[in-house]
């Protein structure tokens, strides 16, 4: 990016190193909450409905996730991927799908315990009516995910925000390379590193008004959703 | 005449409460049966037993009837539209997708929905859902409906078309086996009655001789208003 | 639902593809220092390069060490740092090929500029820790084991002085890179050794102004090596000679000299210097 700019300017102009930065960003976190919700609702869903011995224990652990520190994914991730590490073939690491991976790392868990609760209240409500109809565990899996669907909309949000705020994971796994793995956040702590403050804030601040436009459009859309099905 | 379903010794307890107590009873085919009582007196408890949904902790369940379906007190719709809660219900019950075409714009006829086939079941009115959720029942092409309180909600015309639409049921060969504390209903509906208290059979019987002549005293006073205890 | 994510799964791939492309072949990857990163210097110099060879070059910045262990794992194919006894260690170990000096800059002294320690405007640098230490006054260190950071270390041991002794107090190491550092020095009115180039470019300079600088034993040489492919077969060994060759040419060595901040040179180039 330009020195001695405004991260408005930037943006107003369409400054192209900006665009492919807030571009990469979405890019790697929707991805990775697209990965973290087709693995975690199906997950949670299953660890409502089931029952077996030690189920207390994941469900604690999977809630207990939610709070992992992303430089400790990071961390994992890098020495995983690391040439030396047993990934290393992969090739992985300090691209953008090593980034795609630590981010559904951490929003995997979010996803899954939010998934979980909410369709065990769900089931609370629908278990009559669904055991009266034999309905086997995967037919019950199916119509909570989608009944509940709304309501995981949250969870899924949720997880895009843990995503698109952290640093950590994605600074040590991308490497923060210009113009590859250089995110809203990685550039956020780069331009702070360099005393830029007025262009880390202003990054920020876009950064923000991303979070909130994804925010309201699903909010828009649920509540449409809602009003033709009820 | 075969039975349609026999309760042998049948007691269900859960923790220190026993819901159904020793239950012998002998439910033939014909008319609806209604099963009176006080609240707690194990009238929901002898549905779910009945429906399988409740496994007995004594006792036998056994009968020729093949394909049961019930109606809770307060049934539950799903976040979607009638035709698809009933088209759920319809695959639910194993009829291909071709049949089920048919099947659900008869059933939306019968039970009066026809018009409403794309409003949020949600969104209903209580009368509506309650023939909603008799649709769902049906979809299974029961030989026995167990039906929970149907009308506890209703206003005298909604439970008015309810009362309508068990007799067209009952007409079509489908035992059903109602559970209600309003004697009005039980002396409108009624082929045969059971009368139960804290989980116990008092009297089972044709509802004709069941009203005109009661064989307990705990009936008796039942019939004519007074408290059971 | 799962329609509507996996369409979306889909856009969000479709998006990414154009990046995963450039992971292929015609790419290196230099660990290096954030002096050069933060400084600007390979935003100027990386298009020169790409535009001659086609090679796209990403840069990892770190600190030396870390830019040095990244290279040990065999995550770059090309190191190019600041602290030259650690990088014969590196080549001694048989990690590296061959070290090529490349260029220098030089350390300075930044503090506040009403200048508590007294150093403002001298020339030791050695006298001038000691003043700091005498006094007491408040110094950040990068304590992240970077070429700044052991080039720091050995002027304490110059002047006699072991600062882990005072740790805590008014010696703050803080294990960051150097423009966290120069953000910590500004918040704390304090005194911290920086590179000239990171400090030139840095926009937050507040009250801070260069205190002690020209000294000889300020002198910060670069080096760059070429990760051993003996012990990484992976390593893109042409491509990454290549850069070093470039580099070191007499066309890296001006490009290298053209690259100004308001007017200052920050690298002097000086492959020519075998003792470098």
């Amino acid at each position: 990016m330009a020195e001695n700019a405004s991260a408005l300017q930037l943006l107003l102009t369409g400054d192209p190193a900006l665009l492919a930065i807030v571009r990469l960003s979405l890019a790697v976190s929707l991805s990775a909450v697209a990965c973290a919700a087709l693995l975690g609702i199906p997950l949670g869903a299953l660890l409502a409905l089931t029952r077996f011995p030690g189920r207390g224990a994941v469900i604690v652990t999977v809630n207990a996730m939610m709070g992992l520190p992303p430089v400790m994914v990071g961390l994992a991730l890098y020495l995983a991927l690391s040439r030396s590490g047993p990934l290393g073939s992969w090739g992985l690491l300090f691209t953008p799908l090593a980034m795609v991976a630590a981010q559904t790392v951490l929003v995997l868990p979010i996803i899954a315990a939010l998934t979980r609760q909410t369709i065990e209240d769900l089931w609370l409500e629908y278990r009559d009516e669904l055991a009266a109809m034999n309905v086997g565990v995967m037919g019950r899996i199916g119509t909570l995910v989608w009944d509940a669907r709304f309501s995981l909309v949250t969870a899924v949000l949720a997880g895009f925000g843990r995503a698109a705020a952290e640093v950590g994971a994605v600074i040590i796994v991308g490497g923060n390379i210009d113009g590859f793995t250089r995110v809203m956040t990685t550039a956020i702590a780069l331009e702070t590193s360099k005393g830029s403050l007025p262009l880390a804030v202003g990054l920020g601040v876009i950064l923000l008004a991303i979070i909130i436009i994804i925010n309201t459009v699903a909010w828009t859309v649920r509540r449409a959703g809602e009003r033709m099905s009820g | 005449m075969e039975a349609v379903i026999t309760f042998s010794e049948v007691s269900v307890v859960i923790g220190s409460v026993t819901l159904l107590d020793r239950l012998n009873l002998t439910l033939g085919p014909g008319q609806p049966t209604v099963v009176i009582g006080p609240n707690g007196s194990g009238k929901t408890t002898l549905l779910r037993a009945a429906m399988g949904l409740v496994t007995p902790d004594r006792g036998s369940i056994s009968g020729v009837a093949k394909h049961r379906a019930i109606m809770f007190q307060h049934p539950v719709m799903l976040r979607r539209s009638v035709a698809a809660n009933l088209d759920y219900a319809l695959k639910a019950a194993g009829v291909s997708r071709a049949g089920r075409q048919a099947r659900l714009g008869e059933l939306l006829a019968l039970v009066g929905l026809a018009d409403l086939a794309g409003r949020p079941a949600r969104r209903l009115s209580g009368g509506e859902r309650q023939r909603l959720a008799l649709a769902r029942a049906l979809a299974r092409d029961p030989d026995v409906l167990f039906l929970d309180e149907p009308t506890a909600s209703l206003d005298p015309a909604a439970t008015k078309a309810f009362e309508d639409l068990i007799r067209t049921i009952a007409a079509r060969q489908i035992k059903v086996v109602m559970a209600t504390h309003d004697l009005g209903e039980a002396r409108r509906l009624a082929g045969d009655v059971v009368l139960l208290h804290r989980g116990r059979l008092v009297e089972a019987g044709a509802a004709p001789q069941f009203f005109e002549a009661p064989r307990t005293d705990d009936a008796r006073r039942f019939l004519a208003g007074e408290l059971l205890l | 639902m799962t329609s509507i994510t996996r369409r979306l799964f889909v856009a969000v791939l479709a998006l990414l593809m154009p990046g995963l492309a450039d992971a292929q072949d015609n790419t290196i990857v230099v660990a290096s220092t954030t002096s050069t990163e933060d400084s600007g210097l390979f935003r100027h110099i990386l298009p020169l390069f790409r535009a001659k060879t086609g090679i796209e070059v990403k840069v990892v910045a770190q600190g030396t060490g870390q830019a040095l262990d990244t290279a040990r794992r065999g995550d770059a194919d090309v190191v190019f740092v600041h602290a030259k006894s650690a990088e014969e260690a590196f080549l001694a170990q048989g990690f590296g090929v061959k070290r090529y000096p490349v260029m220098y800059n030089d350390f300075v002294l930044v503090g506040p500029k009403k200048d508590p320690a007294g150093v403002a405007g001298t020339k030791d640098i050695v006298a001038a820790l000691k003043a700091l230490h005498d006094k007491q006054i408040s110094f950040v260190s990068r304590g992240d084991r970077s070429g700044t950071h052991l080039a720091e270390l050995a002027l304490w041991k110059a002047a006699g002085i072991d600062p882990a002794a005072n740790t805590g107090a008014w010696y703050k190491s803080i294990g960051q890179g150097m423009g966290a550092a120069l953000n910590t020095a500004v918040a704390l009115d304090a005194y911290v050794l920086s590179d000239r180039g990171t400090w030139l470019a840095f926009g937050n300079k507040s009250d801070l102004d260069i205190a002690v600088q020209g000294d000889k034993r300020l002198f910060n040489q670069y080096g760059v090596m070429l990760v051993n492919p003996q012990k990484h077969p992976h390593v893109k060994a042409a491509a990454g000679q290549q850069f070093i060759d470039w580099l070191v040419s007499p066309e890296g060595q001006r490009a290298i000299a053209d690259y100004r901040i308001n007017g200052s040179q920050l690298f002097y180039p000086n492959a020519q210097d075998p003792s470098a």
